[in-house]
């Protein structure tokens, strides 16, 4: 195991982030407040209580997965993009570096951001909501395989983007709408029956759903189907990087 | 000289994704602690050459060992050995040149050693320029970062991309000084370069490459001496009306303004001509005060080479 190279790449990687505070950490913060005025404060004291939770704090969890999915994306796809574009990617490539340190390197710089950054919102929320969580170990596990499954997504479109639009256009045309129709700002039981069959196919209502189960005990669908669902993806994302990196995949010519 | 063999490239051939065939069945030792020159025009498949030693490119066809290593199955091993400087400029343009330096170090699994980043930074002129960020160096600034972050790691070789493109005399002279003085202390080099008279001077080596196929590979001197012609220059006291009938047998040149005699041989022949056309000289009367013979120069020969080739 060449530790000195995931270290040197893991800490190169955390050093971009505190260059970039601003855009990667306070950016996503700010707009977290913002979903708390607009719908905790403003609507959301017009909206009754779901299932005994105020409005306010029922988005809680769907607002942190609205962040972690997005900026895992963002920063693990960012990472591996950026020296491909510069070309600076030729020495990782040179360097004696398996592809599971690579990997541990980028994808663990990425989710230890998600993970900062989640643990920032929720703290940030306690300033708007009362909040409560009933199960601080299964909310943990949620917050780190959520971080880790979406930083190998972001690697994955890292690698397959050829210019900086196709960086974009995954989180916005795909990743954005099915978190927003994923249940982060309702329960699914609140809506037609047939919609909430359809809804059944959007993955990030699993995560949403096992997530806010770990803080309030309600959950649209059990907390092991979410369990499995989020295994299920990590797997999928797992077992595509490795394809990338056996064949080199955009990386090597 | 040591005449083990340090990397060992046979039946190499890379054809690229688009089905452009880049190396056509490659074989090639480079011998441990030379300095090995690799020729050739532009695309002729230098730099896919050392990207799939060093491990950036995939090889079609054939095998590379280095110092007995497969460079796939002992990629690790392989590759802690060597030390790249490519071609293009890629930098991290945010980062500092003591952080991107200390970064390459790490990559390539040595603990830290500023002592070290210190003197390679040292030794590349480098030190005052280490808190600077990469965008706020020169081309030639940054080619020696390169080059410093390649030397960070302390390989045994070094692969050099046309380390001097972009880089002032006298600092080409400082980065010469330096790989002789690694080439010293043992480390294996090879650079490519368009200068060809940095090879002439450097390299102990020369392997010429052509679209994509190793046409030769040579002892510089060997080389020099194999193909190179020589001239004998006769700087005459008086000047001549044409070259006399006696010595039209031979291939000379009259030069008026320098009032020179030029004769072109082949150094390398059995029977040179020289005598005799000294002898010729004397019997047409023909006095000199001075000699001079020039051998010519690896550019010369080289260009003869590709043109041949084509
Ligand atoms: N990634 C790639 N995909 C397709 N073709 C490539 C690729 N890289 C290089 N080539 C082609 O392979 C040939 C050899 O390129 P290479 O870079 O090895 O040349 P070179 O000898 O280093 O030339 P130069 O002196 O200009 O640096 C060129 O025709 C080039 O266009
Ligand atoms: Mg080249």
């Amino acid at each position: 195991m060449n530790i000195y190279a995931v270290k040197a790449i893991y800490v190169f990687e955390m050093a971009r982030t505190f260059r970039t505070i601003y855009q990667s950490i306070l950016a996503p913060v700010i707009s977290t407040s913002l979903y708390f005025v607009v719908f905790g404060a403003a609507i959301g004291s017009r909206i009754t209580a779901v299932e005994g939770v105020s409005y306010g704090a029922f988005i809680v969890p769907g607002l942190v997965m609205l962040s972690l999915l997005t900026q895992s994306i963002s920063n693990a796809s960012f990472g591996i993009y950026f020296p491909r574009f510069t070309g600076t990617i030729y020495e990782v490539l040179s360097a004696p570096i398996s592809y599971v340190e690579i990997l541990l390197g980028y994808v663990g710089a990425a989710a230890t951001k998600s993970i900062i950054l989640g643990v920032i919102i929720l703290a940030t929320a306690t300033l708007f909501v009362p909040l409560q969580v009933a199960h601080p170990l299964i909310m943990l596990t949620f917050l780190v395989l959520t971080s880790i499954t979406f930083s190998l997504f972001g690697f994955i479109i890292g690698i397959w983007a050829d210019g900086f639009e196709k960086l974009q256009i995954i989180p916005l045309l795909v990743v954005m709408p099915l978190t927003f129709l994923g249940g982060s700002f309702y329960s699914v039981n609140m809506l037609p029956p047939f919609w909430q069959t359809v809804t059944l196919f959007n993955p990030v209502v699993y995560l949403v759903s096992g997530f806010r189960w770990s803080f309030y005990e309600l959950a649209d669908v059990s907390l092991w189907v979410s369990i499995g669902m989020t295994g299920v993806f990590l797997t999928g994302c797992l077992v595509t990087v490795w394809w990338i990196f056996r064949t080199g995949y955009r990386l090597k010519a | 000289m040591n005449k083990q063999s340090i990397i060992s490239i046979q039946g190499l051939s890379k054809t690229y994704d688009g089905g452009f065939q880049a190396l056509e069945d490659v074989d090639l030792e480079i011998r441990k602690g030379e300095i090995f020159a690799l020729l050739g025009p532009n695309g002729a498949g230098k730099t896919t050459l050392i990207n799939i030693v060093c491990g950036i490119v995939n090889p079609t066809e054939g095998r590379v060992t280095v110092d007995g290593h497969d460079i796939i199955t002992g990629y690790r091993a392989t590759r802690s050995m060597i030390g790249l400087v490519p071609q293009e400029l890629p930098t991290e343009a945010f980062e500092t040149v003591w952080n991107t330096v200390s970064f390459s170090r790490g990559l390539f699994g040595k603990p830290a050693n500023p002592g070290h980043i210190e003197s390679v930074l040292k030794s590349l002129s480098l030190w005052d320029k280490k808190d600077n960020k990469m965008m706020t160096l020169s081309g030639g600034m940054k080619r020696r970062v390169l080059i410093a972050k390649a030397l960070s790691h302390e390989p045994r070789i070094l692969f050099l991309d046309e380390p001097t493109a972009g880089v002032d005399v006298e600092l080409r002279q400082d980065m010469w000084n330096l790989v002789r003085g690694l080439r010293d202390s043992g480390v294996t080099i090879i650079l490519t370069t368009h200068y060809i008279e940095e090879a002439e001077q450097m390299a102990e080596r020369v392997g010429v490459i052509n679209q994509g196929s190793l046409i030769l590979v040579q002892e510089k001197q060997e080389l020099m001496d194999r193909l190179g012609n020589k001239q004998l220059r006769l700087h005459l006291h008086e000047p001549l009306q044409g070259i006399p009938a006696s010595l039209s047998g031979f291939d000379l040149e009259f030069v008026p303004e320098s009032c020179e005699l030029v004769y072109t041989y082949h150094s390398q022949r059995e029977r040179t001509g020289v005598t005799m056309l000294l002898l010729a000289l004397g019997e047409a009367g023909i006095t000199f005060h001075d000699v001079d013979t020039k051998q010519s120069s690896l550019e010369e020969i080289f260009v003869n080479l590709v043109t041949w080739e084509k």
